[in-house]
């Protein structure tokens, strides 16, 4: 089976490249993850460098670009995959070594939408009650592990990193306003207001379309958009 | 060379930014307190996230129950090993503690009155012993996710100061024996720094990957044991290792003790329930070293399913698609990716994995670490340690599940409100010892040795391959015996291994090094922890010594790295405020 990775250490290549690795069809067991085939690889080069923990799609460290699509290594089966497997990091984020980004913009966003539950009255004691079907409107939103494979697909994120939110912060904005227990759905929607924050989505659905977890960003940022309608009248 | 090593000052240090670090963390920024939290890897990628079934508190909202019931069943559970007054303030904290993260955010699953969902789990009982109890807290599957991403948030709104991807290498400890500080690698430029602090937090989490098939991620390889065995501290009860009934056969990923709450169960070749002959009152939810052993029992005697009879089945076909697409999502999704299986048609592919490090640097309900004197015990100035790193010690010989969620909550706020009063008595930083940095630094830069040699990988594959040969499930003093040879032979190889890549910028290969020399030591005391001990409790079980032996083995274990030596401490059977659970025959 052949790879064809990136390849970029600063301290010695002048500039990025792709390198050629094959695994042996003996190496190669069905059911094997990409994952498991990046491991395979650096247990014969060490230099290679990429994130990766959980092995099961939780913890959102292996955020990569395969075969020119966003995903996450342990998720992907190889045989889902067309050969030569091109392996790159995610676009549009500095890179800092191989399939190792830069993600302090991204949680940089993260952090700006206020992610935690605001509540202006007093605490009871006792938990807040909140009804089933309540609590199922935060179903598809609660689940983010944070892997950046949307923000870092989207168009919009890439010409404007600074200023857009990207998918990730405003699925992660909804699912505080959402939440029948937050008490700050103003302050959330002004915050977002203005071309850039939420605006600059063209609803490419980009970010729908590579979620790993199945969520639908493009989908929360629309119902945010309904929230503001309905805040302005 | 330690001279013009970059220093930053902290009140107080966490390292580890699992649940049980970012609790301690929260209650140490609402204080005001200068606080820093070093992580290898980003927070929410720390393996609390991938806990599922759920947190222990005795809520009663779906079944009668009470705190009291709770600290029977889990000292129960520990097999009488557990440290009673520990146990007691544990399970008394835990219906706050759940309500707070509650309020804090956690999305927990609901019930129609709008309470926080609760199912039942293995060990679980009311009135002393009775009827199943449901005490276990959940969001779905994804209890871990939604407690660590919660207090994560709380943490960056309480601005705490967070070193992502920075490497923990060694404890700084003066001759007084105070610790002021840690050296960290900044994995991003492989600079070192020396972070010094009047304060410093073990919450590194837990060692599963000393095993091949495990249900741990990849970097749970116990630094902070290992950092605290190398400081002269001993590790408490390393021969309790929790293999967990349910991981999926040959790979490791696990299918939480929840899909035996929400009715699952295992059958073996014949389709017989065969737990019923095992536990014929919990039947599948007993502890988990009964379910364990059960399991294995039934594969030796060639019961077992699939081609090579290796494993067993879970099945929750019965229970249907919405229970199962409500409850239980998270490991429907794993079924289907890796074994494309759809959990509403077919059983689960089963096998005992290790799952939990039940022992753990020793430390009292204060968290603080404790290490043996003469007379009684005395705190180790300035450290503390929380979690799956920690044994304080509220799982014994046998964690329950849904205690762990909960041991980190409340030992990491309680480890927060000690430091706070620690850093009152202590206004000023001590002064460093350069010693003892030189040698952290020298520990790192053995590394950068050139010549040729052993690759990292083939140390840990060995390692593992070992460990899980050795010193599983069921034990003899011969196995065990081999099994110790094997990993002092790893332990020489280990002087000739070499990196190749001597790089600096996210050397990941450098970082491997480093967690499987801190992996071998643990070895070395997991299985000279469990040679020694010649009794079955909990999930030790040892075929040459079948019984437990309250006479001899009431006791805790004490490795010390040098020599090997091993030491033993009484057991805490005095409880805070109720009287004693003596120790019974444990039958489920
Ligand atoms: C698959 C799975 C499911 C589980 N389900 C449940 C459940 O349903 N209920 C339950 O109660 N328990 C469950 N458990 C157990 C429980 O999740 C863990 O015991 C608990 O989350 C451990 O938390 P922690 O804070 O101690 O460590 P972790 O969450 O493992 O965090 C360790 C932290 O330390 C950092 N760290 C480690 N070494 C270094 C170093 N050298 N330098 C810098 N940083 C370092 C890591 O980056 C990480 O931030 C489960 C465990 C597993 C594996
Ligand atoms: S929405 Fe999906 S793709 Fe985006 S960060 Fe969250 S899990 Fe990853």
């Amino acid at each position: 089976m052949k790879f064809l990775i990136y390849r970029y250490d600063p301290e010695s290549d002048k500039k990025p490249f792709m390198q050629t690795f094959e695994l042996h069809s003996k190496d190669v067991q069905p059911g094997m993850m990409l994952r498991d085939a990046l491991l395979k690889i650096k247990s014969r080069d060490e230099t290679l460098a990429f994130r990766h923990s959980c092995g099961e799609g939780v913890c959102g460290s292996d955020a990569i670009n395969i075969n020119g699509k966003n995903g996450l290594g342990c998720l992907t089966a190889l045989s889902s995959l067309k050969e030569p497997i091109e392996v790159r990091p995610v676009p549009g984020m500095p890179i800092i070594r191989d399939l190792v980004v830069d993600m302090s913009q991204f949680f940089h966003h993260y952090r700006a939408v206020k992610p935690w539950l605001i509540v202006h009255d007093s605490e009871p004691e006792v938990e807040y009650l909140q009804s089933p079907e309540d609590r199922d409107k935060l179903d598809g939103l609660y689940e983010c592990i944070l892997c950046g494979c949307c923000s870092t697909a989207c168009p919009s994120f890439w010409w404007n990193p600074d200023k857009f939110r990207g998918p990730a912060a405003l699925l992660q904005s909804y699912r505080f306003l959402a939440d029948s227990r937050d008490q700050a759905t103003e302050e959330r929607l002004e915050d977002l207001d203005g071309p850039y924050r939420m605006f600059r989505c063209h609803t490419i659905m980009n970010c729908t379309n590579v979620c790993p977890k199945g969520l639908n960003p493009s989908a929360a940022i629309n119902n945010i958009k309904k929230l503001m309608v309905k805040d302005m009248v | 060379m330690s001279m013009d090593l970059p220093r930053r000052q902290f009140d107080t240090l966490v390292i580890g930014a699992g649940g049980g670090g970012l609790r301690a963390a929260l209650q140490l920024a609402q204080a005001d307190a200068n606080v820093a939290v070093v992580s290898k890897v980003f927070p929410t990628r720390s393996h609390t996230v991938a806990a599922q079934g759920g947190i222990n508190a005795a809520l009663a909202n779906v079944l009668p129950d009470n705190w009291h019931w709770h600290m029977y069943d889990t000292i129960k559970g520990s097999d009488y090993l557990g440290d009673q007054d520990a146990i007691e303030y544990m399970c008394r904290a835990a219906s706050h503690l759940v309500v707070e993260l509650e309020h804090a955010g956690v999305p927990f699953s609901r019930l129609d009155n709008g309470k926080i969902y609760q199912r039942p789990f293995g060990g679980q009982s009311q009135n002393f012993g009775g009827e199943q109890a449901a005490r276990t807290c959940a969001a779905a599957d994804r209890t871990g996710h939604v407690i660590l991403h919660t207090l994560y948030q709380q943490n960056i709104r309480a601005k705490t100061h967070f070193f992502d991807e920075y490497f923990a290498i060694d404890l700084i400890r003066d001759d007084n024996g105070f610790i002021l500080g840690v050296l960290v690698l900044e994995i991003e430029t492989g600079e070192p720094l020396l972070i010094e602090a009047k304060t410093t937090l073990l919450a590194t989490g837990g060692a599963g990957q000393l095993f091949r098939t495990n249900t741990n991620a990849h970097i749970n390889t116990g630094d902070g044991l290992a950092m605290a065995l190398r400081a002269g501290i001993p590790l408490q009860d390393m021969e309790f290792f929790q293999f967990h009934p349910t991981g999926v056969a040959g790979r490791g990923m696990l299918i939480t003790e929840g899909a035996r709450g929400e009715g699952g169960y295992l059958i073996n070749k014949d389709g017989e329930r065969f737990m019923e002959r095992y536990a014929p009152h919990a039947k599948d939810l007993a502890s988990r070293d009964v379910v364990s052993r059960a399991i294995f029992t039934e594969v030796k005697e060639g019961r077992g399913c699939g081609p090579d009879a290796d494993y067993v089945l879970l099945k929750l076909d019965h229970l249907g698609k919405e229970v199962l697409d409500k409850r239980l999502p998270g490991i429907c999704e794993t079924s289907r990716t890796f074994l494309h299986i759809e959990p509403a048609e077919e059983p689960i592919p089963v096998y005992p994995t290790a799952h939990y490090t039940m022992g753990g640097i020793p430390t009292n309900r204060f968290g603080q670490v404790v290490v043996p004197v003469e007379q009684g015990e005395e705190c180790i100035p300035g450290l503390y340690a929380v979690g799956e790193c920690a044994c304080v010690s509220v799982h014994g010989a046998n964690r329950l599940g849904g205690n762990s969620l909960l041991d980190i909550v409340v030992f990491g706020r309680a480890a927060g409100n000690d430091i706070i009063q620690f850093l009152k008595n202590n206004r000023y930083h001590r002064k460093i010892d350069e010693n003892s940095v030189q040698a952290a630094l020298d520990h790192l830069h053995r590394w950068d040795k050139k010549d040729e040699g052993e690759s990292v990988a083939g140390i840990r594959t060995d390692l593992q391959a070992v460990m899980e040969e050795y010193c599983g499930v069921f034990r003899t003093e011969e196995i065990l015996k081999q099994g110790l040879e094997k990993v002092l032979e790893i332990e020489k190889r280990m002087e000739h291994v070499r990196l190749k890549d001597h790089s600096k910028i996210f050397n990941t290969a450098r970082i491997e090094a480093l967690e499987v020399e801190n992996l071998l030591d643990l070895a070395v005391a997991t299985v000279t922890s469990a040679l020694a001990r010649q009794e079955s409790r909990g999930a030790h079980s040892r075929i040459d010594y079948p019984d437990r032996n309250d006479k001899q083995w009431l006791k805790h274990s004490l490795f010390f790295k040098e020599g090997r030596r091993l030491d033993y401490k009484p057991v805490t059977l005095q409880p805070l405020s109720v009287e004693t659970f003596p120790p019974k025959p444990r039958v489920y």
